[in-house]
């Protein structure tokens, strides 16, 4: 305890560097408000002198004010933080506390019990060392216990402490103690062979067996939660041994240094250590760990350094840089099980964001082949998961990247899933194997049609249909916009008078019905492309509104965007890039539009683009920017 | 095998939250506030990047009440470390006339700081804000993730915080909307003054206690740091030693009387104390949720 220490008074430089080597370790408390989980970290920060003279001050007259607990101190009210939280009484989010002991510091992560807040549980067990479930000693094993362990344990924790409180009210009676113990071992047993569970009976209201074993319990022979608290070893113990980094950053101040920043998920690296990028597979050696404070000899999981290679190998962010004695697995099909954060149920067969270490790649998500009951631990069928289920299902992703199962390495196996359009973490995964072949995968019945080809994409369909005269700047503009469409990772095509009256049109002149009959056919055209997901850009003069009504009724309705490209034929002709308007005037070119065919303007167009006064990259994001807020680009 | 100290895990935690940052998010800038805290996060950004420099500018809410020690501090700092700086200061404030002498500090701190920094992200378009904020300084921050999402308007919504798992930050936001980033979140005071300490980062001199001019002011001794201090008050101005544990605006900064002239002494003073960091400071005092609520306003 921080106080009890009397070197901060005599000699503070020796008090320092002693207190400059602890470790850290975090643990989650998981239980509801009635359990006393509130009580207990209050009374953990209160015995060790973390709370404050104005914190305490403000905590005695709230207690007064709304506490549940009559004159005493209600440590609760020190812990819930939101304000909505105060007012009813419940813990909504995770709460992170902060204590130290003299051999420790500690990160408290206060999580809420109630299934509905299961997702912020995650949040707090997902860096957690060890779990603290708190049991009320009158009630035993509640479903909600079982719960919480699954939870605790699914996202990796394995040294759990059953807490069982209020002992205080059972007269401290070692049979009751024993039942519960029994109780939760049985249940243990179905949730992991590896659990390390230490039950120690305390009372956090009476303080009894938190800090040191109190006469009470005569007859327990464990330790008390903070002697367990400061001994337990940190880390995660199942952590794979192997060296492993996921590349977050290519570190390049100039052209003759290149590294790969990362923060090392597993074992340990060395000068000189032969390792591989996956998933590329290309080998080369540790030639510097470089850090701000100079180059080490030697770097450990969890530290954050940057890495130098012996050979120019290309990696970038989110491949990993793997010892090559035992290299991840690539893959780009797993089973997985995952749990649903969002409101919004999981859609099979939709493309979901997957990020895993530092890398970002496209997921479909497959029906689950069962859901697990998180309170009973059995299997039940399941169409989709809802918001805090947790199911059983396969994913295929866009490319293959590398991996350990969740198992043996929670850094290199564990993934979010972000929604494409609302941009929210809706569900954590866990790797547990690699599906070799892709037989092996049961595909859901889906029917590849239009939409499964569009969503595949991440977009939607649309046939741009750029209007004007000869040297407008249709073919510019639908350039540029293709290029950033591109950046964007969409998916487009691009139809011009050019490229199309070379091949399929190659038979065709330039009559009115020669026109006519070009623009049918590149109408067909684009509606096929349009039918594949694409987004085709179509760059033709089509000077009769016939045409492109034609074209626009062929489409699937707002699928069709008309872009008059509204340049003033003296522009146009002033331009003439290829020449044309000088031959036309000539009378060396007939039927030229503007000259010697009419153009007829859109009366209605989807977007009007007057290029007179804006440049074509201008255009491009004014064009960008409807498709966007109309939802053509998904997220 | 090195065996990493609790001091080790922070720092490479926060590099990884940086690094994460620079490579995710399209337009980065840190939030500069001069403080101990923002001393610490800037040493960690050149950290991360080393031996590159951070890939974003250091932008300092300019309210033009900050002590003037800390002005010299902050543009001496920049330079030193080659980094871009921006300033910005609510014009429509000082047009105005808005001050905490006259127009109380309430009032002063929204139009300021609050509405200088939405002025500020709102101009320079930047889609992801560093702060130096830690878990362990008020109820609601302990609840706030590292990656805090604000809408378009730069509000806090409590009850939407996405779930952030692992070390897997979902950097992903929607059109208009910006990310409060804050890699101390997980740090506590004792850890910031053990890692100055550590690592010899240079914080601004009136962290240490000194003769300086002070007066009493609604119950707080505060610095006579200008000629901008009704005449009244600063009549009233007598020498003592203070120093400050947090800086702000030099009339909402409260001193403590201290002899505490070194590092060592400093943490020697702070462990021993009985009153918590943030009781310096005049803005909080109002209402225990009152920095709850001045997030949801788009307060950081």
């Amino acid at each position: 305890m921080r106080l009890t220490d009397d070197l901060i008074a005599t000699d503070i430089a020796a008090y320092l560097e002693k207190h400059e080597n602890k470790s850290l370790l975090r643990f989650i408390t998981c239980g509801s408000v009635d359990d006393g989980k509130s009580t207990l970290i209050g009374r953990l920060l209160y015995d060790s002198k973390m709370i404050f003279e104005d914190q305490l001050a403000s905590l005695e007259a709230d207690s007064k004010k709304v506490g549940t607990q009559g004159e005493n101190i209600d440590f609760a009210l020190l812990v819930d933080g939101l304000a909505a939280e105060r007012e009813q009484g419940i813990t909504i989010d995770v709460a992170y506390r902060f204590f130290a002991t003299d051999k420790r510091k500690f990160i408290v992560a206060d999580t809420p019990g109630h299934e509905q807040y299961t997702r912020n549980m995650a949040t707090g067990a997902s860096t957690a060392d060890v779990a603290i479930l708190m049991i009320d000693a009158r009630k035993g094993i509640l479903t909600q216990t079982r719960r919480h362990s699954f939870i605790t344990t699914l996202l990796g924790i394995r040294r759990l402490v059953l807490a069982v409180n209020k002992m205080d009210l059972v007269d401290y009676d070692e049979t009751i103690f024993n039942d519960i113990v029994d109780d939760f071992y049985a249940f243990a047993d179905e949730l992991a062979t590896d659990l390390e569970i230490q039950p120690i009976p305390m009372s956090a209201l009476a303080g009894v067996n938190i800090t040191s074993r109190s006469d009470e319990t005569a007859w327990y022979e464990g330790p008390a939660l903070m002697e367990y608290l400061e001994n337990v070893p940190v880390g995660d113990r199942r952590l794979s041994t192997s060296f492993r980094m996921p590349v977050q950053w290519v570190n390049r101040p100039n052209l003759d240094f290149r590294g790969f920043s990362g923060q090392i998920a597993s074992g340990t690296v060395k000068p000189g250590d032969r390792v591989k990028s996956m998933p590329s597979g290309k080998q080369s050696t540790i030639a510097r760990i470089v850090t701000a404070d100079g180059d080490l000899p030697e770097a450990v999981a969890g530290q954050s350094v940057t890495l130098t290679l012996a050979d120019e190998i290309d990696a970038s962010r989110g491949d990993a840089i793997v010892t090559a004695d035992d290299p991840t697995e690539v893959s780009d099909q797993f089973q997985v099980r995952i749990l649903w954060m969002n409101e919004a149920p999981l859609l099979p067969g939709r493309r979901y964001l997957l990020k895993i270490g530092a890398k970002t790649v496209t997921a479909t998500v497959n029906a689950p082949k069962y859901g697990i009951d998180v309170n009973t631990l059995s299997d039940v069928p399941a169409k989709t998961l809802e918001l805090n289920h947790i199911g059983v299902t396969t994913i295929s992703l866009d490319q293959p990247i590398a991996f350990d199962p969740y198992d043996a390495n929670r850094n290199l196996g564990g993934f979010i899933l972000i929604d494409r359009m609302t941009n929210d973490t809706v569900g954590l995964g866990l790797i547990d194997f690699a599906l070799r072949r892709a037989s092996n995968i049961h595909w859901q019945a889906m029917d590849v049609d239009r939409h499964a080809l569009a969503e595949q994409k991440g977009q939607k369909p649309a046939v741009l249909w750029f209007t004007g005269l000869s040297g407008s700047g249709k073919s510019t503009i639908a350039n540029a916009l293709q290029k950033r469409l591109f950046a964007l990772g969409k998916h487009s095509f691009s139809l011009d008078g050019d490229n199309v009256r070379h091949g399929l049109n190659r038979d065709l002149g330039f009559t009115d019905a020669d026109r006519v009959e070009n623009i049918r056919r590149v109408a067909n055209v684009a509606k096929l492309m349009s039918d594949a997901g694409l987004i085709t850009l179509v760059s033709f003069i089509s000077p009769f509104r016939a045409e492109r009504q034609m074209a626009r009724n062929m489409m699937e309705d707002g699928e069709f965007i008309e872009i008059h490209i509204d340049t003033p034929l003296d522009v146009a002709e002033q331009r003439d890039v290829k020449g044309l308007y000088k031959k036309a005037r000539s009378g060396e070119i007939k039927n030229f539009t503007g000259i010697s065919s009419p153009y007829e303007a859109p009366q209605n167009p989807e977007l009007r683009i007057d290029t007179v006064n804006r440049s074509p990259d201008d255009a491009a994001e004014e064009i960008l920017d409807y498709l966007r807020e109309h939802g053509f680009l998904g997220a | 095998m090195p065996q990493l100290t609790h001091l080790d895990r922070l720092e490479a935690e926060s590099l990884h939250i940086i690094r994460e940052v620079a490579a995710e998010c399209e337009n980065p800038v840190m939030l500069y506030s001069v403080g101990k805290d923002s001393a610490v996060m800037l040493h960690l950004a050149m950290k991360a990047f080393y031996p590159s420099r951070p890939p974003f500018p250091l932008m300092h809410v300019d309210t033009t009440w900050k002590f003037r020690e800390m002005i010299e501090f902050r543009d001496r700092k920049a330079a030193e470390m080659g980094m871009d700086l921006l300033v910005h200061i609510n014009e429509d404030g000082v047009r105005e006339g808005i001050g905490p002498f006259t127009h109380g500090s309430a009032v002063h701190t929204d139009v300021m700081k609050t509405q200088g920094l939405k002025q500020a992200l709102d101009k320079y378009k930047f889609t992801a804000a560093f702060g130096g904020a830690r878990r362990d300084e008020e109820k609601s921050r302990a609840k706030e993730r590292i990656f805090s999402f604000r809408s378009a308007e730069h509000r806090w919504d409590p009850k939407r915080q996405r779930p952030e798992i692992w070390n897997v930050y979902n950097t992903r936001i929607n059109q208009g909307e910006s990310i409060r980033v804050f890699p101390l979140s997980n740090w506590t005071e004792l850890d910031i003054w053990q890692y100055i300490r550590r690592e010899g980062i240079e914080i601004v001199p009136l962290y240490f206690a000194a003769e300086r001019p002070v007066v009493n002011w609604n119950g707080v001794d505060i610095m006579v740091d200008d000629d901008r201090m009704p005449e009244e008050l600063a009549k009233t101005a007598v020498m003592k030693s203070v120093r400050f544990r947090t800086l702000g605006c030099y009339p909402l900064t409260g001193a403590v009387e201290s002899t505490a002239a070194t590092l060592d002494e400093i943490i020697q003073e702070m462990l021993l104390t009985t009153t918590s960091e943030r009781q310096g400071r005049v803005i909080d005092v109002d209402q225990s949720a009152s920095m709850e609520k001045k997030k949801q306003e788009g307060y950081f």
